[in-house]
């Protein structure tokens, strides 16, 4: 007997209740749930340049894999709005907890992008303060990190951090995670966890259909979003490629969270448009049309519409452009000059001493340094 | 000097109602430990005293409490969890491996991980399956954690302090079978610091070398084999990660001769390091091989015959014999 077949691939990727603001032709609609009267076309003006500019990080990164500068990259290309939206509804209080494809978020909390670059090219595992930015450290441990988040939240609960209603004080997380993360035990726990303290943690999933290859229906039988119902809290599905959508209902849930209603959990629907990783074959599971399809729903270009309708001028656009060169030549050499590691460095930062043991073998490494070095001249 | 008597389990409560008068970060959490003080009743009252922000009684699960944590720890807190027993660790493993014990390292030294793991182990009380295990060389392998047991009273009363106090992520090791035997605690003097090995009965013959639970056991075999006229030193590790090999070496160069004592099976059992290292840096001073004596490389059995697989004092002395006729 063969296992029972899970649908097709789409099968639960329909556009039924999903909260969309901007639809992919660029008219924008209104949601009584989710007002966003006071959005106005300076503010978009300034998302779609965030949009921009979060693509150029992400196509010049996969650009510098190609020419064997990166080890690898994880593109981020179709997720933008998701990213921007949720990453623009954060206050500078508020904490992230990132994976490692959150590339548009790291732009959002002020990260620069040439620091996105060195755990790809394989010269540190973390390049950033996350107390700085309010935003960890890049996540490849599948999920991990909404436990972190849960009890960051819970650590501002602790702290009276929380239902002040003062905008400046009160603080929530946010934790991204991807559609596949959601069949992890840790994302389990760290909803129940958030639903028993009432803790103020957003999840913010993109489901971009596919975990490298497993299509969304071998994790789920039900939307991602209605998981939440069950660990008793409530889910939100958006339309992950509409930035004013994504913005919208996360700045809702941020808010409900900071005034002390706990965790929401939101399931924004978009499409992974590159591989999985630059290692990544994606011909090999998903089809051409399929592809296609998802092209006519850019995040960028419904935007673009919307701006054009406005008024926006062609001067716009080509000041968008050239920053968005200007940021991709930058970017290209940073990457050259990131600075090589030393090993015997990193024995210091094993621990926040040095025991004496490891301190023998950083000697033992430092030793076969110069008898490298001596080999070299 | 300021003395009072305790029992093991007694002092880690008074260590930890110390810690947590002197620092408000430090906070518990764990599962029956609030309303219950644990099922070792370790925590005793200590919810009571500092209410349930300070001493949480979490959700069931363990890679929930230590992933939980470790948010915390972001937040400026200093965490203690408990895992209710040894076998209940392993759910948590991927954070422990994954996440404490690497992220001081990732972050190039800008996040510090004050977290302590409390963990009962081994066995020795007719525990059921999963509740008498000795899991402490998966951590002292996993670089970027620390790990110490507890042997005493007075020990555990410091131990736990200095490790809360400590910057680092700690793995502590408490004997559970010792929770119940008094001795007289200075809460005046740690004594040493966390970090060292100690000699807790000098002799010429032999080095036994243990730690945790095995340390009353090793003492007992030394009691015995003075009967015989059989001198044997014996040194408790203290700290198994780093370890304090400095009085190991010293005491096998004038015994020459190392038993090396744990309740852990022996395959890359913490004696496998212990042997190699001495083997290193005492091999000329050696009069035989150093001898391992260890639980059994099979899953910890039933507890009808856990006596059978628990190194005994008659094993330890049979393997200070081999020692001695090689």
């Amino acid at each position: 007997m063969t296992l029972p077949m899970t649908p097709q691939p789409g099968a639960l990727a329909g556009e039924h209740e999903l909260v969309q603001l901007l639809s992919p032709d660029g008219t924008r609609r209104h949601d009584p749930r989710f007002p966003d009267d006071d959005v106005e076309r300076e503010q978009v003006e300034g998302w779609y340049r965030d949009l921009v500019l979060t693509r150029r990080i992400d196509t010049e990164a996969f650009a510098l894999q190609r020419h064997g500068e990166l080890g690898l990259w994880p593109p981020a290309l179709g997720q933008e709005a998701a990213q921007v939206g949720s990453g623009r509804a954060l206050r500078p209080q508020d904490f992230a907890f990132p994976t490692y494809r959150d590339h548009g978020v790291a732009y959002c909390r002020g990260v620069d992008p040439t620091q996105l670059l060195g755990l790809f090219r394989g010269t540190e595992l973390g390049s950033w303060d996350p107390q700085e930015h309010r935003y960890g450290l890049p996540q490849i441990i599948i999920g991990a990190q909404t436990l972190h988040a849960t009890g960051y939240a819970m650590g501002l609960l602790l702290d009276g951090a929380v239902g002040h209603g003062d905008p400046e004080r009160d603080a929530a997380t946010i934790a991204y995670l991807g559609d596949g993360a959601t069949s992890q035990g840790d994302v389990a726990e760290s909803f129940v966890w958030a639903a028993s303290y009432q803790a103020p943690v957003v999840f913010f999933c993109q489901n971009n259909q596919y975990a490298i290859s497993v299509p969304l229906e071998r994790q789920t039988r039900v939307p991602i979003a209605q998981r939440a119902a069950g660990f008793g809290f409530e889910g939100i599905r958006v339309d992950g490629n509409d930035v004013l959508a994504c913005h919208a209902v996360t700045r809702a849930a941020l808010q409900k969270a900071r005034d002390g209603g706990g965790p929401t959990l939101i399931e924004a629907v978009t499409y992974r448009m590159g591989a999985h990783t630059t290692s990544d074959d994606p011909t090999r599971y998903r089809t051409a049309d399929e592809t296609e399809q998802w092209k006519a729903k850019d995040p960028i270009a419904r935007v673009r519409a919307y701006l054009e309708a406005e008024g926006a001028t062609p001067d716009f656009f080509a000041s968008v452009e050239a920053e968005a060169d200007q940021l991709g030549a930058r970017l290209r050499e940073a990457c050259a000059q990131l600075p090589e590691p030393d090993l015997a460095d990193l024995f210091s930062s094993v621990h926040t001493d040095l025991p004496p043991e490891l301190a023998a073998q950083r000697d033992d490494a430092v030793a076969w340094q110069a008898l490298d070095e001596r080999g070299a001249a | 000097m300021t003395t009072q008597t305790m029992s093991l389990g007694g002092a880690i409560n008074a260590g930890l109602r110390a810690a947590m008068e002197r620092d408000d970060r430090v906070v518990l959490m764990g599962e029956d430990i609030g309303r219950l003080g644990g099922v070792f009743r370790v925590t005793d009252a200590l919810q009571k005293d500092f209410g349930e922000n300070r001493v949480m009684d979490t959700p069931l699960g363990e890679s929930g409490i230590v992933g939980t944590a470790v948010g915390l720890v972001t937040r400026g807190y200093r965490p203690v969890v408990e895992i209710q027993f040894d076998g209940f660790v392993y759910p948590a493993y991927d954070q422990l491996v994954s996440q404490v014990a690497k992220l001081h390292f990732r972050s190039a030294g800008r996040i510090r991980v004050p977290l302590v793991v409390r963990i009962p182990f081994g066995g020795g009380i007719g525990a059921v399956e999963h509740h008498s295990e000795s899991p402490e060389a998966q951590f002292v392998m996993t670089a970027g954690l620390k790990v110490v047991s507890c042997a005493t009273p007075h020990d555990a009363y410091w131990m736990i302090q200095e490790a809360i106090e400590s910057d680092d992520p700690v793995i502590f090791m408490e004997p559970k079978r010792r929770y119940w035997e008094k001795g007289e605690v200075d809460t005046s003097d740690p004594g040493v610091d966390l970090w060292s090995s100690v000699v807790r009965r000098r002799g010429s013959d032999a080095t036994l070398i243990a730690y945790g639970p095995m340390v009353r056991t090793c003492l007992d075999a030394a009691t015995t084999a003075a009967d015989e006229g059989i001198e044997l030193e014996v040194i408790d590790l203290r700290s198994l990660s780093p370890l304090d090999l400095g009085p190991v070496f010293e005491s096998v160069r004038r015994t020459g001769r190392a038993v090396v004592v744990h309740e852990a099976q022996r395959t890359l059992g913490l004696g496998a390091e212990l042997s190699a290292r001495i083997s290193e840096e005492c091999f000329y001073s050696l009069e035989a091989p150093v001898q391992r004596v260890t639980g059994y490389d099979m899953p910890y059995p039933p507890s009808r015959v856990e006596n059978e697989f628990l190194p005994s004092v008659d094993r330890i002395l049979d393997a200070v014999d081999t020692a001695k006729e090689f």
